[in-house]
């Protein structure tokens, strides 16, 4: 009798649960319909719930439209995301264990070095930054578009916070065993960080990947365009094909849908750490 | 004393501790160091030196103009109206995101083992990009025409005639619209953060209540679980406020029309402003001092609001 009365007690919440994960649920539904229908389908009055026959060929139109740039964007993005998210990971674990275990007499004074940093809201100086990477020539170039995104102190901190909890014993053995400092941290500190790596490294690669404002910038020109400028220019063009733009959307997203579920414990643990940052 | 200064010269140079970690260090932080100083660094000093400069369709200053960059800037009532339209966009989102954020996570926490699906459905918009949210909102969820699915739902329910939800300024749709968008992308990604918050407190606390008489539901979550998640709340706050004073994406992908000058565009934040100075007039050292403000506007807030709450006395 009880745990009748606890279920219908729980029926209002489920029925809110399940109606939110229909909203949440709903744009993506909207991609895969609007992807795979023809262009009538879209623009037709009546709600129509599934293209009557799903048009695969949306893929190869998309593909091979030459105006639409859709392959150079895909090229583009998959290089400056995967190429940013391994510099960066490098550089900040370096960093990171640098800062935690090298004891040097200036470590204090570079430590507020990189505060200072972080300070800074990055985004909106984005004209400053700008200035540099176009006297280095980098503009138009995928330099430009990766090396700048490398330098992330809030990383830094959070290896650094890691390599502080690290396991003293496992270093001072594999020192003792005659590994340099730079064997201990490539042999035995990395190795056993996978999780922090890999928590990192996908969200990393997800703000790689959909970071619009800055490709934007520098990817003026039609062969540096990444994904998000590709779409973006798609959707403010002056004649929309509507479903060869979901079309690549779908395509646009589901690397990263993919990514995502395959490690998505890992990058829940990225997003309670970056709940630290302020 | 000559022993004296070559011991000191010795344990200067050549001490193997000091000689050694030095490089080390350096090897491990240099790379950081370095980044830091070309792309954060050198970017403020160097346009804080140009925003007294004229910089037209160069980045090297010409012509030095005193604060005329600045003056011009304050001048200028799109910068002035780009102010007013990210105080009114961030007073809507950042409560509203806060609200949602800090409900889902309590729904998903209070389902206990059968959370998981649940809170992977409300995550999973965290994979989305703005480009994309914008396109699916601006062309078939807000679509003005009668196909637009908020226009045929609206059709279903009551015969309510097509609205052109992007550009109808009275009632000004578009904030729904655009509120909406970012609702959708963050208020998952918070409410990871919260559900984090959650599971910190200690479960002794709770049944310590229920001895006193406290109820479950409303009475212990003012009392015991908001007072006990300060700490991520002021850090949400805080994050929240940040980014909404950073928003480009989705007004430049919802609200720019007529080709990719996005000249026209009914509400302009500060970052589309800068862009439109900086990267469509070629004025990059009015775009420089904008830069500055907004950097510092946001760096001001950020820390009375942190003062205001007192975060940080709790964290060191």
């Amino acid at each position: 009798m009880k745990k009748l009365k606890t279920t219908f007690a729980a029926t209002p919440k489920y029925l809110v649960l399940i109606f939110l994960s229909l909203l949440y649920l709903l744009p993506f539904y909207i991609i895969a319909r609007n992807a795979l229908m023809t262009q009538r389908e879209v623009a037709q009055f009546d709600w129509l719930f599934w293209a009557k026959e799903p048009q695969w060929k949306n893929i190869t139109t998309l593909l091979n439209d030459p105006i639409a740039n859709m392959r150079v964007g895909l090229k583009n993005s998959t290089i400056v995301s995967i190429a940013q998210v391994i510099g960066r990971l490098i550089i900040s674990s370096m960093a990171g264990y640098g800062l935690a275990r090298i004891k040097y007499k200036w470590a204090n004074r570079v430590f507020f070095f990189t505060l200072g940093a972080l300070m800074v809201p990055s985004a909106a100086i984005f004209v400053q930054t700008f200035l540099v990477v176009s006297y280095l020539g980098w503009v138009n170039t995928l330099a430009g578009l990766v090396i700048p995104g490398m330098f992330d102190v809030f990383s830094v901190y959070i290896f650094r916070q890691f390599f502080l909890d690290f396991p003293k014993d496992l270093e001072d053995a594999a020192k003792v065993d005659g590994l340099s400092t730079f064997g201990t941290f490539f042999k035995i500190v990395i190795p056993n960080s996978k999780g922090v790596f890999i928590s990192l490294g996908t969200l990393g690669l997800i703000r790689s990947w959909n970071s619009f404002l800055w490709p934007l910038v520098i990817g003026q020109t039609r062969d540096t365009w990444t994904v998000q400028v590709v779409l973006s220019t798609f959707l403010t063009a002056q004649t929309i094909n509507l479903p060869a733009l979901f079309m690549g959307a779908a395509i646009g997203i589901l690397p990263i849908i993919v990514i995502f579920f395959f490690v998505q414990r890992y990058i829940v643990e990225g997003v309670k750490v970056s709940g630290l940052k302020g | 004393m000559k022993s004296k200064l070559t011991q000191a010269f010795n344990q200067r140079f050549f001490s193997s501790k000091s000689k050694k970690d030095g490089f080390e260090f350096w090897v491990f932080v240099g790379p950081l160091v370095l980044g830091l100083f070309i792309f954060v660094y050198i970017p403020i000093i160097w346009g804080f030196f140009l925003s007294f400069f004229e910089a037209r369709n160069t980045v090297t200053p010409t012509k030095f103009v005193g604060l005329t960059n600045y003056i011009d800037l304050f001048g200028d009532t799109r910068f002035i109206n780009s102010l007013e339209t990210v105080i009114i966009f961030a007073v809507i989102i950042v409560p509203i995101t806060f609200a949602l954020s800090l409900g889902l996570a309590l729904l998903v926490e209070s389902l206990g083992a059968n959370s998981g699906v649940f809170r992977t459905i409300f995550f999973i918009p965290t994979a989305c990009s703005y480009v994309v949210a914008s396109l699916i909102w601006k062309t078939s969820l807000f679509n003005g025409l009668p196909s637009g699915f908020a226009n045929n739902i609206l059709w279903v329910i009551n015969e309510i005639n097509p609205i052109a939800w992007i550009h109808t300024t009275d009632p000004p749709y578009y904030w729904l619209v655009l509120g909406t968008v970012r609702l959708w992308l963050q208020s998952g990604f918070y409410m990871i953060i919260f559900l984090a918050g959650l599971q910190e407190i200690p479960r002794t606390i709770y049944e310590a209540s229920m001895v006193d008489g406290a109820k479950p539901g409303w009475q212990t979550f003012r009392h015991i679980t908001f007072p006990m998640m300060r700490n991520t709340s002021i850090s949400v706050l805080l994050l929240l406020f940040i980014e909404a004073f950073q928003a480009f994406d989705e007004f430049r992908n919802i609200l720019a029309t007529g080709g990719s000058s996005g000249t026209q565009i009914l509400a302009r934040p500060p970052l589309v402003y800068l862009y439109n100075v900086a990267f469509q007039d070629q004025n990059y050292a009015r775009g420089a001092a904008g830069a500055f403000v907004i950097a510092a506007l946001i760096m001001v807030v950020t820390v009375v609001q942190g003062r205001l709450f007192g975060f940080g006395k709790t964290e060191h």
